[in-house]
């Protein structure tokens, strides 16, 4: 049994278990007999967009904080004190108040927690280059070969990793550390916050065994609903059902339920991981019923997508509008445009003529715009016939850079204005 | 119906009538062929609903008649008997099988009725004129590169093919696009074409047009009305429904004033883009052009295979230029020009480029740059 003090770092420890470490008297310590050979990592930042609110104000530290747009959102992250309310994120925003109505409301910051989560991945990158982002927040390590270089094996490299983010960043992250993707994701969520867990060869098929299936990747409260319906509510009972019966009855998943369920995840770390979709969306303030003020709100949205595909060099295949009915019933309508499209006008365009069918007596309290099957943008070749394209492309080539030199509201559309005016 | 026929001649009217037939039809008759024998010949028809086509043959009759059966199983069968065989084919007493002997090989085949058979109306077709072999082989070879693909953009799946005025004279124009190239190519207005609406013959048919285009000599006869087009090469004739559709007004889209024109050896261009796009991405295929006076630098870059550049000795008086193409596109279009010399006329970097051969003032290419 290999024992890892994660306060000292040291891992040559005689020590009882239960005991604190025998060097620094530290109580924080991993123990585990794969702990030097393991190196697939998921690292994941503990309730980041609050704990970066309460990092930047002192004030908020014992406060329960819910990062959210007002009253109308859904909370989008809440610290683990508002938790002990029962809040949880992406819970809508009056529910979270309703459960915790000391709750304090902060405005999320984007720009803020991106800056964040590049100094994190920085400080990653000094210790991997295998690094795969799931989100601004979380993101899976592949330490293999690491040791020959440091010296030190993965554990070791990671304890030092997390109590670097910690002390030079000021948020505290949790580490799941295994030999597969899948492990790696379930271990980081056992002792958050700031937590160290390890599933090994040894114990990670026992220990899934009594787990809910719904602990799998890729089993979302659907599959979870069939799977309990035909007798499946735990891991273990997975493996009872042959491989060839599982993509029977559930399709291609059926293979990773499978493989799942025997501890198996041949997945690797990938750092080119391609970003699938971009989308924006805005809950308003009081629900909308006309096409006009619906079309206001899609504007903006457009451009902020629009923005995103540009940045990143992409165009898109299908674009969604979404609209929830103030019912909360959710409409999606898709489109899927000739030519991919990356212009905010184009988006725009696409997606009107929809809103206005949609916008027919019925209340709605949001909307929003998606983009699917992204494809490099070079590949989108413009249109003969689109002589109006092209004299829209010029435009906003030029308002792109005027945005760049002058800023994000150095100049924009007529429709913009109208909701500025509003607000 | 009993009937002999030379193996040959089944062969090759069968090769001709069984590409129409789809390999899988929901509607079971599509799959068949339909034979009927009269008068000392064997007529062949098979349609998919868009297209037909009727093949005629000498045969000797024993008893007349008329059936259908899986075109492609005959075929097959057709294809694997020996050279020379007499093939004959007779219905079985009660109708409900075709008999297939040759030799010492017998075959029984599943037949349909054949009153359900489909046939296309046999109505007037009000156009008619004759063109030359050679004439359409060159419209629809010059052209049909850029036939789009999409099914979204129905209207530009065909040959676009009118009557137009080109410096005054009447010409049958045919015109294909996908929305990112064009190709237009004309030649002298057949007589009885005057008056002939602008038609979209579909993509289907143009291949099988172009099967059968050299297996003719002479005129072909065309004839067609709003809604059908039919081709008559002596034994055979295509009968194709044409798009329902309007054509874009490319005219719009084809660049009047771009005065900045490059002289390539067509040649020597077009392995050049072949040699450089071998670096482009699988996905662009983009490739970069960089004018300056007499002088061409080709270029492509990626970030996974490297980057490649080639220069080229042009005529190019114009000042510097940058723009960049689908080397796809490029290459499909050098393999147009017939001639030593092609010609590129650009306006700026975003704009289309219209593309000539020198030799062939007949044949025009437009192609649309891609952001570099």
């Amino acid at each position: 049994m290999r024992i890892l003090c994660r306060d000292c770092g040291r891992d040559d420890l005689e020590t009882p278990p239960g005991g604190p470490c025998p060097h620094c008297g530290a109580a924080r310590l991993i123990r585990h007999p794969e702990l030097a050979t393991l190196s697939i990592a998921h690292l994941d930042c503990d309730a980041f967009y609050a704990t970066i609110e309460k990092r930047d104000n002192p004030a908020l530290a014992n406060e329960p904080v819910l990062v959210g747009g007002r009253e109308r959102g859904v909370v989008m992250a809440c610290c683990y004190i508002a938790r002990r309310f029962g809040v949880r994120s992406a819970m809508p925003m009056k529910r979270a108040l309703d459960l915790c109505p000391q709750g304090v409301i902060v405005k999320p910051d984007m720009g803020k927690y991106r800056d964040v989560s590049r100094q994190v991945k920085a400080l990653m990158e000094e210790v991997t280059p295998a690094i795969e982002p799931l989100s601004l927040d979380e993101a899976f390590l592949d330490l293999t070969g690491t040791q020959a270089l440091s010296g030190l094996y993965p554990a070791q490299l990671l304890v030092d990793l997390q109590r670097r983010i910690e002390r030079e960043i000021g948020i505290t992250v949790s580490v799941g550390l295994s030999f597969n993707k899948f492990l790696a994701k379930i271990a980081s969520d056992l002792e958050k916050p700031r937590g160290f867990a390890v599933l090994g060869r040894t114990d990670a098929i026992d220990f899934l065994t009594d787990k809910p299936v719904k602990i799998l990747w890729g089993v979302g409260p659907a599959l979870d609903a069939r799977l309990a319906r035909d007798g499946i509510m735990r891991v273990g009972e997975l493996r009872a059902v042959p491989e060839s019966e599982l993509v029977a009855r559930y399709g291609r998943i059926g293979h990773r339920l499978a493989r799942f369920a025997l501890a198996q995840d041949d997945r690797r770390v990938s750092s080119e991981h391609e970003s699938k979709s971009i989308s924006a969306e805005t809950t308003f303030l009081d629900d909308l019923r006309d096409a006009e003020p619906l079309l206001d709100r899609l504007w903006p949205l457009c451009e902020r997508v629009s923005r995103q595909l540009k940045d990143h060099g992409l165009a898109a295949r299908t674009i969604t509008l979404k609209m929830k009915t103030s019912a909360f019933r959710i409409r999606t309508r898709s489109r899927t445009p000739a030519n991919p499209v990356h212009l905010a006008s184009d988006l725009f365009a696409l997606v009107e003529s929809l809103v206005r069918k949609e916008a027919t007596g019925e209340r709605f309290r949001l909307i929003g715009i998606g983009t699917k099957e992204l494809a490099p943008l070079d590949t989108a070749a413009p249109d003969l016939f689109d002589t109006a394209g092209r004299k829209s492309a010029k435009v906003e080539a030029t308002m792109d850079a005027l945005r760049e030199r002058f800023g994000r509201d150095a100049v924009m559309k007529g429709r913009s204005l109208k909701v500025e005016k509003k607000r | 119906m009993k009937l002999t026929i030379e193996r040959s001649t089944l062969l090759s009217a069968l090769g001709h009538v069984q590409n129409v037939v789809e390999r899988r039809n929901t509607i079971p008759i599509l799959s068949n062929v339909l034979m009927t024998a009269a008068d000392g010949l064997l007529a062949f028809t098979a349609t998919d609903l868009d297209l037909a086509i009727l093949e005629r043959a000498p045969v000797s009759i024993g008893q007349g008649g008329a059936t259908t059966t899986p075109a492609h199983t005959l075929y097959d069968i057709v294809r694997k008997l020996p050279e020379g065989a007499q093939v004959e084919l007779a219905l079985t007493k009660d109708q409900s099988r075709l008999t297939l002997t040759a030799g010492r090989s017998s075959f029984t085949l599943p037949v349909l009725p054949r009153e359900d058979f489909p046939m296309m109306p046999d109505d007037d077709l009000p156009h008619r004129f004759k063109v030359s072999a050679e004439d359409l082989r060159r419209l629809v070879d010059k052209t049909r590169f850029a036939i789009s693909t999409e099914e979204t953009r129905y209207y530009l799946n065909g040959i676009y093919l009118h009557a137009a005025k080109s410096n005054g004279i009447a010409m049958l124009r045919a015109v294909a696009t996908d929305g990112h190239r064009l190709a237009q190519v004309e030649s002298p207005l057949p007589e009885g074409a005057a008056g002939m609406p602008g038609v979209i013959i579909p993509r289907k048919a143009i291949a099988e047009l172009r099967r059968l285009i050299d297996q003719a000599d002479g005129a072909i006869e065309v004839s067609l009305s709003d809604t059908r087009i039919r081709f008559g090469f002596g034994n055979t004739v295509l009968t194709s429904k044409l798009i329902d559709g309007t054509f874009p007004d490319y005219q719009r889209v084809i660049p009047t004033d771009n005065d900045k024109v490059l002289e390539v050896d067509r040649k020597r261009f077009k392995d050049a883009v072949d040699r450089v796009s071998t670096i482009s991405t699988e996905k662009s295929r983009s490739i970069k052009l960089s004018l300056g006076h007499d002088k061409l630098q080709l270029s492509a870059n990626s970030p996974d295979s490297g980057s490649a550049s080639e220069e080229l000795d042009v005529t190019f008086p114009g000042d510097t230029i940058e723009i960049g193409f689908n080397s796809r596109y490029l290459m499909d279009i050098a393999d147009q020009v017939d001639g030593d010399v092609a010609a590129l006329a650009f306006s700026d970097a975003v704009s289309p480029t219209v593309i000539r051969d020198l030799a062939d003032e007949r044949a025009l290419y437009v192609l649309m740059p891609m952001r570099v």
